[in-house]
């Protein structure tokens, strides 16, 4: 008997130990001095510069309202998150946060007074950022006009809304830490990680998520929660398919929207327009020769069923009518005075990932890649839904899926009418 | 005599083939020129698949939604495509056109399409009951006294055809996107830069009488000269953020 009880104390000690190991504890890191966060102007400049690489904007800004003033909701399986109010006002933003406290926030995912964050706010990817990045944050936060706009509360459904279960899914999925460079990859290799995996976030739209929500450590593609895009895998030639690039090129996607390979869309298309164009061609390039560095996922893919004949040809037909002008009938797409204006549609992989939604919204909803200083007018695409049917819009994303090398499973006319409903906001 | 060409053919054909395989990356990666016309014209191909232009004229059969946008005046353009991108227009694949755009290029956008001159079906006044079409009328050229709701020609130009910089035409439109608009501003779900008149005059507005004036406008032609008018009288009957003027 007292063997049992000592036996079951010391379990109760180590499971003890063992969950106060793995307990995420707030991480405190000093600021190195209160020079850091002066509002001085290389300060506020640099901070300005990290926010745009953050892009944090995008959703700490609701549609026509004002910057940083929060409020844009985003839509998550579990509720709706809303993005706070980050302008420097003392009431309703973060006007009353010390430069500790918003290092809490970005590094442990903390708010001021001790409540746990979502982590529809990424910080387990801001957690890499460094201190110092912090504080020129927040001296550029502290630099804007404040704005007195309430914070809309979140609306989440039970049990997601509990402070206890986000503590537990920390426990499972967090733990804060900065990015620790690898000095045998060089410094431009590191800084590309370190804005990939911390600032960037790129994992929250390029990983998946498991069923709690959670991203995984790779950057394998995934499917975005509720918008329904697919974020094709970084890490895979035949995804996004960066493996294969020229480095310039990826550059050149990265900052202006349009490459040779292919151009951004959907909401690819925000990021470019509002973060990466604005980074430098130097960290644009350390994120290319991070990314294309990735161990490559060559998934082999499975012996696709050959399409249809019929439906081949209807395609085809479709093609050479309403997209060979601008793509090519040969799919190569087209250089308009020195700039890739259409993008070519053969061995692009965006058209041939086994989820085929993004090539159905594409020719569903058209569009144009931002506007950006590199790309200042871009040719748009025009959208389809208005003009063919269900039928149609498969026949011709087969077609583009089965054309000129390419191989992809066919797409079905209900597919189609899955998205053609889905709002694109 | 030919099989023993074919039959060495073959081979160069396979390595031709092979050799263009390991070439295709870069071959991919020069884009070819194919002479297409760099002109806004062509940019803007996305925008006209719907509104239409010369080459790709508005269907003049079977149901029509899409507003004419050719002519308007380019201060009344820019100001909807900005309302789209800030949500003040609920259009979702209008905002998913221009939510990217920078402003400078939804001014030369707006600018271009100011310009364009296109034909515009008319509805046939023979589907209109004539008591529908007299209010109508009533409504678009004199107004009505006892709802406080001014003519639409006292802002829009006696001619209809706007007035510049920023009151659009409001012949040339199909009847269901006036409909629509109209009930858009009593239902909330469309703003202008406030004071929001338009608002402010739909809600006064019976469904009976959105009704008669959509029907007399789709159905009143658009003049061949369909310029907006240089300015109307001073002051507005209401005050319009889109238009803003000194007022008393």
């Amino acid at each position: 008997m007292k063997r049992v009880l000592i036996a079951l104390g010391l379990l109760v000690i180590v499971a003890a130990a063992i969950g106060a190991a793995a307990w995420p504890r707030a991480e405190f890191i000093p600021a190195s001095s209160p020079a850091a966060w002066a509002a001085t102007p290389d300060n506020i400049a640099r901070g300005a510069y990290l926010a745009r690489a953050g892009d944090c904007m995008a959703c700490h800004t609701a549609r026509g309202g004002l910057p940083y003033a929060g409020g844009r909701g985003l839509a998550t399986p579990f509720g709706t998150v809303y993005a706070p109010n980050i302008t420097p006002d003392a009431q309703t933003g973060i006007g009353a946060w010390t430069a500790d406290d918003f290092w809490h926030a970005l590094h442990n995912g903390i708010a001021r007074g001790g409540r746990l964050l979502y982590p529809a706010f990424p910080y387990p990817n801001m957690t890499k950022t460094t201190r110092a990045d912090a504080d020129a944050l927040y001296a550029y936060l502290r630099s804007l006009a404040p704005v007195r706009q309430p914070n809309q509360p979140h609306a989440l459904r039970f049990p997601y809304d509990r402070q206890i279960v986000l503590a537990g899914w920390r426990l499972l999925y967090f733990k804060p830490g900065v990015y620790a460079p690898q000095p045998a990859r060089g410094a431009d290799w590191n800084r590309g990680a370190y804005l990939v995996e911390g600032l960037g976030h790129c994992a929250a739209c390029h990983s998946p998520r498991n069923g709690l929500g959670a991203t995984g450590a790779r950057l394998s593609g995934g499917q975005i929660p509720t918008s329904g895009w697919y974020a094709p895998a970084l890490d895979a030639d035949h995804e996004a398919g960066l493996g294969t690039w020229e480095r310039a090129h990826i550059v050149q996607l990265l900052r202006t929207g349009v490459a040779p390979r292919g151009a951004v869309f959907g909401p690819m298309a925000e990021v470019v327009g509002q973060s990466l164009q604005y980074l430098t061609d130097a960290d644009a390039g350390a994120m290319a020769t991070y990314l294309t560095s990735l161990p490559g996922a060559a998934a082999p893919r499975p012996p696709a069923v050959p399409p249809a004949d019929a439906v081949m040809k209807a395609g085809k037909q479709l093609y050479e009518h309403h997209c060979a002008d601008c793509h090519g009938a040969d799919g190569r797409g087209t250089r308009i005075a020195g700039q890739s204006a259409y993008p070519p549609l053969a061995g692009n992989g965006a058209l041939t990932m086994a989820d085929p939604v993004n090539a159905i919204r594409i020719v569903l909803n058209g569009g144009f890649p931002p506007a950006t200083a590199g790309n200042p007018r871009p040719f748009g695409m025009p959208p389809y839904s208005p003009h063919l049917d269900n039928a149609e819009v498969a026949a011709v994303v087969t077609y583009v899926r089965n054309s000129w090398g390419n191989t992809a499973p066919s797409v079905t006319p209900p597919e189609v009418d899955r998205w053609r409903a889905v709002p694109l906001d | 005599m030919r099989l023993p060409v074919f039959r060495s053919a073959l081979p160069c054909a396979a390595l031709l083939a092979a050799l263009l395989a390991a070439l295709l990356p870069a071959a991919a990666a020069a884009q070819p020129e194919r002479g297409v016309p760099d002109t806004l014209a062509q940019r803007v191909a996305a925008c006209t698949s719907c509104h239409g232009s010369a080459a790709n004229p508005p269907p003049t059969q079977g149901p029509r939604y899409y507003p004419r946008i050719a002519g308007k005046p380019a201060g009344y353009l820019y100001n909807q495509l900005q309302n789209f991108r800030n949500g003040r227009r609920q259009y979702p694949l209008m905002t998913y056109m221009v939510e990217h755009l920078s402003d400078d290029y939804l001014h030369e956008i707006a600018a271009y399409f100011s310009t364009q001159h296109l034909p515009a079906p008319v509805l046939a006044r023979s589907g209109i009951p004539a008591r529908e079409l007299a209010r109508g009328r009533e409504l678009v050229l004199k107004g009505d006294a006892a709802l406080k709701v001014p003519a639409c020609v006292a802002c829009h130009g006696q001619r209809l055809t706007g007035a510049l910089p920023a009151i659009p035409g409001l012949v040339g439109l199909p009847r269901d996107y006036i409909n629509a608009q109209l009930g858009a501003w009593r239902n909330g779900t469309r703003h202008a830069h406030a004071p929001d008149c338009m608002a402010t005059i739909a809600g006064r507005l019976t469904l009976a009488d959105v009704a008669a004036v959509s029907g007399w406008l789709a159905s009143e032609p658009l003049p061949d000269d369909a310029d907006p008018a240089p300015d109307v009288a001073r002051p507005l009957p209401l005050a319009c953020g889109s238009q803003p003027e000194a007022r008393p």
